[in-house]
């Protein structure tokens, strides 16, 4: 090893690591790392609910009987909470997503601006589910 | 690549897969909004939601390829995402590598299941 190389390796250096799950609790939640483990876990949702959807969309489009048994399904009132959770997974990545691309476009980049399209982003995709709610459950 | 990469300039980040992946999952994403408009326009221009109306949308060729190309992207877009996930989470490289092969695998199995339910109407 050369002189240089074991100099810097003595130099005492502040290491920068991932947070650690148990130290999750010391740290205060924004609104903006909200919508950001909101996207993660949305999207996360989706893809295990991948065969889910492909299943759903082969018995709507299938044949006439197929449609009409998935009708059935869809109907019951369980079947209509896990499609409301669905619409609220799209809905939420979808807006952050948005707001994903618009930051790329280096667009509101800045501590305020961030935080207010965070709460847009929930706003907006609350407001989806929720119409989606009334919808699925026949309010109209 | 520049032909002097000796010393301090040497490329140490050679591969740009990460660039490219950060790339796709963006054109994957506008795609995929651009074909939920699509559907939603669909879907509240027609009368009533019947099956007709729903298969007859899929019966046609153009939106057939429409759905296979979004859902192609769709795959990939959670291929790059989830492998971030992992990439984040699990700090085992031999569990890492087989949640991975594992989840290539299964977007693979969806991708074949897409072109078989997209056919069958």
């Amino acid at each position: 090893m050369s002189e240089a190389v074991r100099e810097t390796s003595k130099k005492q250096r502040r290491e920068f690591r991932n947070i650690h799950i148990t130290e999750l609790s010391n740290y205060r939640m924004t609104l903006a790392s909200t919508v950001s483990i909101l996207h993660r876990i949305s999207g996360f949702i989706m893809f295990l609910a991948l065969p889910l959807v492909l299943y759903m969309l082969q018995m709507s489009i299938l044949s006439e009987d197929s449609f009409k048994y998935f009708a059935g399904i869809a109907s019951h009132p369980l079947a209509k909470l896990v499609i409301l959770g669905l619409a609220w997974a799209y809905f939420q990545h979808f807006c952050a997503g948005v707001r994903h691309l618009f930051m790329d476009l280096h667009l509101g980049l800045d501590k305020e601006s961030a935080r207010k399209s965070s709460v847009g982003v929930l706003a907006v995709s609350l407001s989806l589910t929720f119409l989606t709610a009334l919808k699925l459950f026949g309010v109209f | 690549m520049a032909t002097n990469n000796i010393g301090p300039k040497r490329l140490v980040v050679g591969a740009h897969y990460g660039m490219k992946d950060w790339l796709a999952q963006r054109l994957t994403a506008v795609l995929m909004a651009v074909y939920t408009f699509t559907l939603l326009f669909a879907f509240l221009s027609g009368q009533n939601f019947t099956y007709e109306g729903w298969a007859g949308l899929f019966a046609q060729q153009w939106f057939k390829l429409f759905s296979l190309v979004t859902f192609a992207a769709l795959f990939y877009h959670a291929w790059v995402g989830l492998r971030d996930i992992w990439m984040d989470y699990v700090k085992s490289v031999g569990l890492r590598l087989t949640l991975q092969m594992a989840t290539i695998v299964w977007l693979l199995v969806c991708a074949a299941w897409t072109v078989q339910i997209l056919w069958s109407v």
